[in-house]
C-alpha cells in the first residue's frame, strides 16, 4: 500500500534535521503570511494559474533563488567538513553524509539554480526583445514551469523523507546501480531530473517556435538582439541533448526497478556506455548554460558603453559555432577511461577549437568598450568581473583539454576548481549582472546600488579565495569529494582558506538578498518613470516599467538593429499610436499547476514503489490533456478601455520624471 | 528573404492558420527531439547488442516472415494516415474516419502483434534481465511500441473529436499532428526492421 | 495592402493521392528488397550487405520524408528543413561517435584479442 516507505525514512541526524525544520519553517510561515493578508485568492489568480511569460519568468527566478540557499548551505557544509577532518579528526559529518551533501550540491545548483535563474530571464526577455506579446504556446510554458517545480520539490523531500543519492551529480553506475545504491536515493534523483527535464524540454521547443515565428514585422533574424540569438543556440542545445538524459536517466531506471542490464557490472552491461551517453547530453548542457549569460552581456555591454556592439555579424556567427562544436568535445569528460590515442586526440584537437569563438566574443566585447562612454553600473561591473574570471578558468579549461595533462589533472580539485571558475564566473555573474539590469522593467524600480556593488566584491574576493587554493591542491594532487585526508599532506592550511572564501560568497549572496529587500523598501526613492533608466539599445526599453500585461499596445515595426535607440534618436521613430491592436490573450487555467502538482505525485510513487500513487496521477494528467483538448473558449480579447487606461497612465508617469 | 513582408495577421482565417503552422513546426521540432531520443537507444543497442552473456542472440529468436507481416502492418497504416489527412483537406468527413479507422485496426495488429513475440520471449525465459542484449532490444522496439500505444489512444480522441464536432480548422490541426506522429513512427521502424531484425539475422 | 505571410504554408504541401501512392509503392519495393536478400542470402560478404540494406533504409527514409511528411514543399524559409538536417546531424554523432568510443574503450582492457595487446607487443 505504501510501498518502501516506513517510518525508519523520516530519522535523520543533526544537521538534517536542522535543514528540514528550516525547510518546514519557511513554508509554515509563507502559509501565515498569506493567511495573514489574505492573499490566498491573489495567489491563485495572479500567480499559479497565470499563463504571462511575465510572471512564470518571476517565479522561476524566485525558486532558483530558494534553492541557490539550499546549494550554497550544502557547499559551506562541504568546506567546513574539509577544512576540519584532517589526520585524527573526522570532521562534522559522517562519509555518507558528506556523499549526498555532494551529490545534491552539484544536482540543485545546475538544475535548479542555473536552470532555473535561465529559464526565468529567457521568459522574461525574449518575448518583449521580439516584439511579441506571448511565447508559441503559453499553456506548455506554465507546464514546463510546474514541472521544474515538481522536480525541486522532490529533491528537497528527499531531505526529510528518505535520503538522497551518495552517487554524485550525475550517479555514475555501477556505485548507482541497485546493487550497491539499494536505497531510495538514487531514485529521488533519477525521477528529480527526469520530470524537470521534460519541462526543459517542452520549454526548447517553446522558445525555438517563439524565436523563429513571432518576431515583429520588419525584425529580421539578423536584426535580433544577441541575446535572442544565444537563447536560440541555447534552445538548440536543449532539444537535441536533453533526449539523450531522458534515456539514459529512463535506463538507468530500468536497470533499477525491472532488472534490466544496459549498466550493470556483469550480465553484459557497460557501465562506460553511461559514462559515454551521460557526457554526450552533460557537455550540451554547460553550453545551455553559458550562451544566454553571454547574450546578457553583449546587452549590458553596449548599454553600458553608450555604443553599438562591435562586429554583431561575428558574434552571431561564434554563437552558431559554438552550438554546433559542442556535440564534438564530449569525450573530453573522461579521456581517462580507456580510449585510445587516436580518440583522445580528436576529442582533445576539438575542446580546444570549442575555446576559439568564445575567444572572438570576448575581444568582441572589449572592443565595444572600447571609445565607449562606460558607465561602471552594478551590471557592468560583473561583466568586469566575468571577464577577468571565465578567462582565467576557460585556460585552465584548455590546459586540461591536452590529454596527457588531464590524465594527472582528472577528477582533482583543479578540475573542481575550473568547472566553478566557468560556471560562477561565467553564468553566475551573468545571471546576476541581467537580473540587477532588468529589475527595473518589471519591477518599475531599480535594485539599490550600493548594496548592488558591495555584494560583486564579497562574490568575486570570495570567488577567488574559496578556488585559488583548490587550483593549487589538484596539482598537489587532491582528488575531488574526499571527506578525510591525511594531516601529514599539509593541505589544512589551503583547505581553511578555501572555507573562508566560501564564507565571503555566502556573505555575497546575504548581500543579494538584502539588496532586495532594502529595494522593496526603499522603491519610491528609486522609481524608474518611463521605463528606459539605462538609456538602453532593444525593444524591451520601449515599453512602461513594470511591463503592461499585454506587452505592446501596438506591435512595433523594426527596420534595424538597436530599433529603440534608433526610435530615440529619430532615424526611425516609432510612431505615436493612434488605434490600439486588437489584442488576445489565453486566459488563466491551472491545468499548468495542476500537472505539477500530479507529477510530483507520480515521482514520490515511483521512488518508493506506491503503484497506485505512481499511476492514478498519470491518468489524471491524461484525462486534464482530453479535457483540455476538447476546451474551444481558451482566449480572450482585452477590453479596449483597459489598455487605454494603463497607456494613458504610463503616458503621465512618464512625464512626472 | 524579403523579411520586410513578415505581416501579423489579423483576419480569423489568416490568425487560425497561422496558429496551426505555428503548432505544426512546434511539434515537428519535439518529433525531432524523439529523433534524438531514438538515436540515443540505437547507439545503445549498437554498443551492447552482442553482449548475449551467454543467452541467445538475435538469430536466434528473431522469426522474420512474423517481422514482415510487422512491417507491412505498419507501412500500410502509414498510407491509410495519409489519405486520411489528404482527404480532411477535402472536408470529406466520411472517408476521414473510415481511413482513421482503417489505421487504426492495422496499428493495433502491429501492436498485438509486437506483444504476443514479446510475450513468448518473456516466457521461454528470454526477459529482459537475461543479457545487455536483450535489455537493450526490448527497450528499443519496446519504446517503439509504446510511441505507438499513444499514437493509437490519441487516434481514438481525434477520431471521436472528427465524428462529433465536424472537420474544423482545429480538428485538422490536430490530425495533421497525429499524422506527422504517425508517419514518424513508421520512419523509425524502418531503421528497427533494418538495424535490430534484418541485420540481427545476416 | 497586407503582403501574404511569410509561413510555411500547408496547404500547397499536402500533395496528392498520386504522391502517397506512389510512396506507399516505393517503400514497399524498399522494404520487400530488403527483406529477401537478407532472408534468401543473396549476398557475397557482410559488409556488403550491411552496405546494401542501410542504402535502402535510407532512400526508404528519403522516399517517405518526401512523400508522406512533405519535407522541402513548403514555401522559404525553410526551417523544417533545417531542424530536420540539424536533428539528422546529431542523430549521427551521437551513434557514431558512441560507436567509435565504446569500441575504442575495449583498448586498455587485458582481453587476449584486444588492441594493446598487438601494439605493444604485450605476451
Amino acid at each position: 500500500m505504501i510501498g518502501k516507505l516506513s517510518l525508519e525514512a523520516f530519522k535523520h541526524d543533526q544537521i538534517v534535521m536542522f535543514g528540514v525544520m528550516s525547510m518546514i519553517g519557511a513554508g509554515l510561515l509563507a502559509v501565515i503570511l498569506l493567511t495573514v493578508f489574505k492573499k490566498w485568492k491573489w495567489l491563485y489568480k495572479e500567480w499559479l494559474t497565470t499563463l504571462d511569460p511575465k510572471k512564470i519568468g518571476i517565479m522561476y527566478i524566485f525558486v532558483a533563488i530558494l534553492m541557490l540557499l539550499k546549494g550554497i548551505s550544502d557547499a559551506g557544509l562541504m568546506r567546513i567538513q574539509q577544512a576540519t577532518s584532517s589526520g585524527a579528526s573526522e570532521g562534522i559529518m559522517s562519509a555518507t553524509h558528506f556523499q549526498q551533501i555532494f551529490s545534491a550540491h552539484g544536482t540543485t545548483m545546475i538544475f535548479f539554480v542555473a536552470m532555473g535563474l535561465m529559464f526565468g530571464l529567457i521568459n522574461l526577455i525574449v518575448p518583449l526583445q521580439i516584439g511579441a506579446r506571448d511565447v508559441a504556446f503559453p499553456l506548455v510554458n506554465a507546464i514546463s514551469f510546474w514541472l521544474f517545480v515538481a522536480g525541486m520539490l522532490l529533491i528537497n523531500t528527499s531531505l526529510a523523507i528518505g535520503e538522497f543519492s551518495a552517487a554524485g551529480w550525475l550517479a555514475y553506475p555501477p556505485l548507482s546501480e541497485l546493487a550497491y545504491s539499494p536505497g531510495v536515493g538514487v531514485d529521488y534523483w533519477i525521477w528529480a531530473l527526469q520530470i524537470a527535464g521534460i519541462g526543459s524540454l517542452l520549454s526548447g521547443v517553446n522558445f525555438i517556435t517563439t524565436i523563429l515565428r513571432m518576431r515583429c514585422p520588419g525584425m529580421k533574424l539578423m536584426r535580433m538582439p544577441l541575446f535572442c540569438w544565444s537563447v536560440l543556440g541555447s534552445m538548440t542545445l536543449v532539444v537535441s541533448a536533453f533526449p539523450i538524459l531522458t534515456v539514459t536517466l529512463a535506463l538507468l531506471a530500468l536497470d533499477r526497478y525491472m532488472g534490466m542490464h544496459f549498466f550493470t557490472s556483469s550480465f553484459g552491461g557497460n557501465p562506460m556506455m553511461y559514462v559515454n551517453l551521460i557526457w554526450a547530453w552533460g557537455h550540451p548542457e554547460v553550453y545551455i548554460l553559458i550562451l544566454p549569460a553571454f547574450g546578457v552581456f553583449s546587452e549590458v555591454v553596449a548599454t553600458f558603453s553608450k555604443k553599438r556592439l562591435f562586429g554583431y555579424k561575428y558574434m552571431v556567427y561564434a554563437i552558431i559555432a559554438i552550438t554546433v562544436l559542442s556535440y564534438l568535445v564530449w569525450l573530453h569528460h573522461f579521456f581517462t577511461m580507456g580510449a585510445g590515442a587516436n580518440v583522445n586526440a580528436f576529442f582533445g584537437v576539438m575542446t580546444m577549437i570549442i575555446a576559439i569563438p568564445t575567444g572572438v566574443k570576448v575581444f568582441n566585447w572589449l572592443f565595444t568598450m572600447y571609445r565607449g562612454r562606460v558607465k561602471f553600473s552594478v551590471p557592468m561591473m560583473w561583466f568586469l568581473g566575468f571577464i577577468f574570471t571565465f578567462t582565467i578558468g576557460g585556460v585552465t579549461g584548455v590546459i586540461m583539454a591536452v590529454p596527457p595533462v588531464d590524465f594527472q589533472l582528472h577528477n582533482s580539485l583543479f578540475l573542481v576548481a575550473h568547472f566553478h571558475n566557468m560556471i560562477i564566473g561565467g553564468v553566475v555573474f551573468g545571471y546576476l549582472a541581467a537580473i540587477n539590469y532588468w529589475f527595473p522593467k518589471f519591477f518599475g524600480f531599480k535594485l539599490n546600488e550600493r548594496l548592488g556593488k558591495l555584494s560583486f566584491y564579497f562574490w568575486i574576493v570570495g570567488f577567488a579565495t574559496a578556488f585559488i587554493p583548490l587550483y593549487i591542491l589538484g596539482i598537489m594532487g587532491a582528488t575531488r569529494r574526499l571527506n578525510h585526508y591525511d594531516a601529514s599532506l599539509g593541505w589544512q592550511s589551503l583547505f581553511i582558506v578555501a572555507a573562508f572564501g566560501a564564507l565571503l560568497i555566502v556573505i555575497g549572496i546575504a548581500l543579494l538578498v538584502a539588496q532586495i529587500i532594502v529595494s522593496v523598501i526603499k522603491r519610491k526613492q528609486n522609481i524608474d518613470y518611463n521605463g528606459d533608466p539605462w538609456d538602453a539599445r532593444n525593444l524591451e526599453w520601449s515599453t512602461a516599467s513594470p511591463v503592461p500585461f499585454y506587452n505592446f499596445a501596438v506591435l512595433p515595426e523594426v527596420h534595424d538593429r538597436n530599433a529603440w535607440w534608433d526610435a530615440k534618436h529619430k532615424k526611425h521613430k516609432i510612431a505615436e499610436p493612434t488605434v490600439y491592436d486588437k489584442i488576445v490573450l489565453p486566459k488563466n487555467t491551472s491545468i499548468g499547476f495542476l500537472i505539477g502538482v500530479l507529477a510530483f505525485m507520480i515521482g514520490f510513487g515511483l521512488v518508493w514503489h506506491i503503484t497506485w500513487l505512481a499511476a492514478a496521477p498519470f491518468i489524471v494528467i491524461v484525462c486534464l490533456l482530453i479535457y483540455r483538448s476538447n476546451q474551444e473558449n481558451t482566449e480572450y480579447t482585452v477590453p479596449m478601455s483597459v489598455i487605454e487606461r494603463i497607456e494613458k497612465a504610463n503616458k503621465l508617469k512618464a512625464q512626472a520624471s | 528573404m524579403n523579411d520586410n513582408a513578415i505581416v501579423i495577421p489579423s483576419d480569423k482565417v489568416s490568425i487560425e492558420k497561422e496558429n496551426t503552422n505555428k503548432t505544426l513546426f512546434g511539434f515537428w521540432l519535439y518529433l525531432m527531439t524523439d529523433c534524438v531520443l531514438f538515436a540515443a537507444l540505437f547507439a545503445c543497442y549498437a554498443v551492447l547488442h552482442g553482449n548475449t552473456f551467454g543467452g541467445p542472440k538475435g538469430s536466434d529468436i528473431f522469426s522474420m516472415p512474423y517481422i514482415l507481416a510487422e512491417t507491412l502492418l505498419l507501412l500500410t497504416s502509414s498510407f491509410t494516415c495519409g489519405i486520411a489527412m489528404l482527404y480532411a483537406r477535402k472536408n470529406q468527413k466520411k472517408i476521414v474516419l473510415y481511413a482513421l479507422i482503417a489505421t487504426f485496426i492495422l496499428g493495433l495488429s502491429f501492436l498485438t502483434m509486437e506483444l504476443h513475440e514479446f510475450r513468448s520471449l518473456v516466457i521461454d525465459g528470454h526477459s529482459w534481465r537475461q543479457s545487455a542484449f536483450l535489455s537493450s532490444y526490448f527497450t528499443l522496439v519496446g519504446t517503439h511500441g509504446l510511441h505507438i500505444t499513444i499514437g493509437l489512444f490519441w487516434m481514438v480522441v481525434v477520431s471521436y473529436q472528427i465524428y462529433k464536432k465536424g472537420l474544423k480548422e482545429f480538428s485538422i490541426k490536430r490530425l495533421a499532428l497525429l499524422s506527422l506522429f504517425w508517419h514518424f513512427l513508421d520512419i523509425i521502424w524502418i531503421f528497427i526492421f533494418t538495424v535490430v531484425y534484418l541485420m540481427g539475422v545476416v | 495592402m497586407k503582403k501574404p505571410i511569410v509561413t510555411n504554408d500547408y496547404d500547397s504541401s499536402i500533395g496528392s493521392l498520386k504522391n502517397y501512392i506512389t510512396g506507399f509503392l516505393l517503400a514497399l519495393i524498399l522494404t520487400l528488397l530488403a527483406y529477401f536478400l537478407v532472408t534468401q542470402k543473396i549476398y557475397t560478404s557482410y559488409n556488403q550487405i550491411i552496405a546494401i540494406i542501410s542504402g535502402l533504409a535510407i532512400v526508404q527514409l528519403f522516399v517517405q520524408l518526401i512523400f508522406f511528411l512533405h519535407l522541402g514543399r513548403e514555401s522559404k524559409p525553410r526551417w523544417n528543413v533545417t531542424v530536420f538536417v540539424f536533428a539528422a546531424l546529431v542523430v549521427v554523432i551521437i551513434i557514431v561517435g558512441s560507436i567509435w568510443i565504446m569500441n575504442n574503450l575495449n583498448y586498455n582492457m587485458n582481453h587476449s584479442d584486444s588492441k594493446i595487446i598487438k601494439d605493444e607487443l604485450i605476451h
